[in-house]
């Protein structure tokens, strides 16, 4: 078995077993497979690059070619146990609305993010006055998908304004875990299990 | 022009019992003509079903007896292939209403004669009961996956809906879940063409030597257009003249596109009847899978326990990515597994016969599950 990446191995882990799971934005379908195979769940995927898809109906997984901000309109309410969205949210046009979409689907939401606050961020663009191009956010600005860079508190705010529940938060530099407190200076990532 | 079903090797299954159909008809007597690759497992677990489009055949991966050229699917069907036939039990049959040895229009009718016009209008869904009435015969109550492109996809949905239980999964590809006021326009053009042809004789053409040759060209001509993409047909001919360095001021065919779509139609006639083309376009123009389900596409697939797998091409004009999408929509409602992928290729609707590496690596992860 292959090791995840430290912050999908944090949503694998916190799975219940069995249950029903959409991966929006599932990539290779490599979470996807975990819970599947590990989990036992009924794993199923968006990706919007063709690419990706092939590689996971090669697999044999049940992915759909769509758009976090467009084609997650069409699932019925409830329909699954989580919505998973994992580095995904700053990639689209309206994470809001893709965040309220998540809590309709699914009954609990897990969502993954680069924190933009973390301090190596933070140091590039106060010395050099430029975009932080770093080992988490390798692309320049003019041709990164991150289009909504946000922080660990702008994030917090977002789900205060939304009346959103965290269940859990888990906080992550690497593969060490940081505090919550500390989590906006000192996190590359930050995985959040939400609720209504 | 073929007047009578076209003897080939195929294995053909006499239908005990007549097949009832759509139009509140029965048929009688009705034949199947089919082909099989591969072997079926003791659990009778391995089969695939595969559906042909509008002027396919059963030959899928066996040479064709009347033009000799090889199976219509051979690059997908064989030992090793993406549909491996080292694992499965791979059927074809001719649909109902054909002209490759199962009862169709040319067929004789209960007097002996061919049916013409007499013969019943058909579905999609009668096509596929009399694909589940050969699954019956050879003892398959549950396939392993149905699988088609186009009109083949539409039958592979048809099965799904209609006959839950009887497949495991669904591939479709390049294919919609009802004909659109564009698919049924060009169908129109085609069946007009054929029947303002004056040797169509209201259908009556057998014994009299030829038939609507020059209509079914024509047909086939305005259809095929269809089937391609304008990139693929400037990529191929462009403005490009045939066999000559300046235009002649005339109406021969001067461009190579005119030389190559009269020889498409020319072509087709030597393997198909036209009363066929009438009926299976029909078919295509009447299928509606929402309608049927009382107007709600996600109605179709509320029994289904089937896998489901969408395949569409970014050039395909005839039946677009929006209508796989369409279907996809209605799956996700339905809480039915579904997959589907875009893909690019510059072939246009034929897209799903050529040579597409993203395809073979679709079709083969999703039938190998």
């Amino acid at each position: 078995m292959s090791q995840l990446r430290p912050d999908l191995a944090v949503i694998r882990d916190n799975v219940d077993p069995d249950s029903r799971v959409l991966d929006v934005g599932c990539g290779d379908g490599t979470l996807l497979a975990a819970l599947r195979d590990q989990k036992g769940c009924d794993a199923r995927g968006m990706e919007i690059d063709p690419d990706n898809v092939a590689a996971c109906v090669g697999k044999g997984l049940s992915v759909i070619q769509g758009d976090a901000d467009s084609d997650l309109a069409f699932y019925p309410d409830a329909t699954f146990d989580y919505a998973i969205l994992s580095q995904t949210l700053q990639t689209t046009r309206r994470p809001d609305i893709v965040l309220d979409e998540l809590l309709r689907i699914g009954r609990k939401a897990f969502v993954s993010f680069p924190n933009f606050a973390h301090w190596r961020v933070r140091l590039t663009l106060f010395w050099s006055g430029r975009m932080p191009v770093t080992r988490l956010l390798p692309e320049a600005w003019y041709e990164t998908p991150n289009i909504h860079h946000a922080t660990i508190d702008d994030f917090r705010q977002l789900l205060r304004d939304r009346g959103i529940k965290v269940e859990n938060a888990w906080f992550l530099k690497g593969d060490k875990h940081r505090s919550p407190a500390a989590a906006n200076f000192r996190a590359e990532h930050a995985v959040f299990l939400l609720s209504k | 022009m073929a007047s009578a079903p076209i003897t080939s090797s195929s294995q053909v299954l006499t239908l005990p019992d007549p097949l009832p159909l759509d139009g509140g008809q029965q048929l009688e007597n009705v034949q199947i003509a089919y082909e099989t690759y591969g072997d079926l497992n003791e659990t009778r677990s391995n089969a695939i079903f595969i559906a042909h489009a509008l002027t396919g055949d059963q030959h899928v991966a066996s040479p064709h007896p009347k033009t000799g050229k090889e199976g219509w699917w051979l690059r997908m069907v064989g030992p090793g292939k993406p549909i491996d036939t080292d694992k499965f039990f791979v059927i074809c049959a001719n649909v109902v209403g054909s002209c490759m040895g199962s009862t169709g229009p040319a067929s004789p009718g209960p007097d002996g004669e061919p049916y013409g016009m007499a013969f019943p209008v058909i579905t999609i869904r009668d096509m596929v009961r009399g694909h589940i009435a050969l699954l019956d015969a050879l003892g398959i109550e549950r396939l392993h996956a149905v699988v088609g492109g186009s009109m083949g996809g539409m039958q592979a949905l048809s099965l799904a809906a209609n006959f839950p239980d009887r497949t495991a999964a669904a591939l479709v590809i390049a294919s919609t879940a009802r004909h659109s006021a564009q698919n049924i326009a060009f169908h129109e053009v085609g069946r007009q063409a054929i029947m303002a042809d004056p040797e169509w004789r209201d259908g009556d053409y057998s014994g009299h030597g030829k038939g609507p040759e020059k209509g079914l060209a024509v047909a086939r001509m305005a259809a095929h257009i269809t089937y391609l993409s304008e990139a693929g047909l400037t990529d191929k001919f462009g403005r490009n003249l045939q066999d000559r360095a300046e235009k002649t001021f005339g109406f021969d065919a001067d461009f190579q596109v005119e030389s190559y779509l009269r020889y498409q139609g020319i072509s087709f006639t030597d393997r198909f009847d036209a009363n066929s083309y009438l009926y299976i376009t029909r078919a295509m123009d009447y299928f509606d899978l929402a309608e049927e389900h009382g107007g709600l596409l996600a109605n179709a697939f509320a029994k289904s326990q089937a896998r489901f797998c969408l395949i569409s091409f970014d050039t395909d004009w005839l039946y677009p990515t929006a209508e796989s999408r369409a279907i996809v929509h209605a799956l996700n409602a339905a809480g039915a597994p579904v997959s589907f992928v875009e893909l690019s290729a510059p072939y246009g609707h034929d897209s799903f016969l050529l040579d597409v590496p993203e395809l073979d690596r679709v079709i083969s992860g999703f039938i190998e599950q």
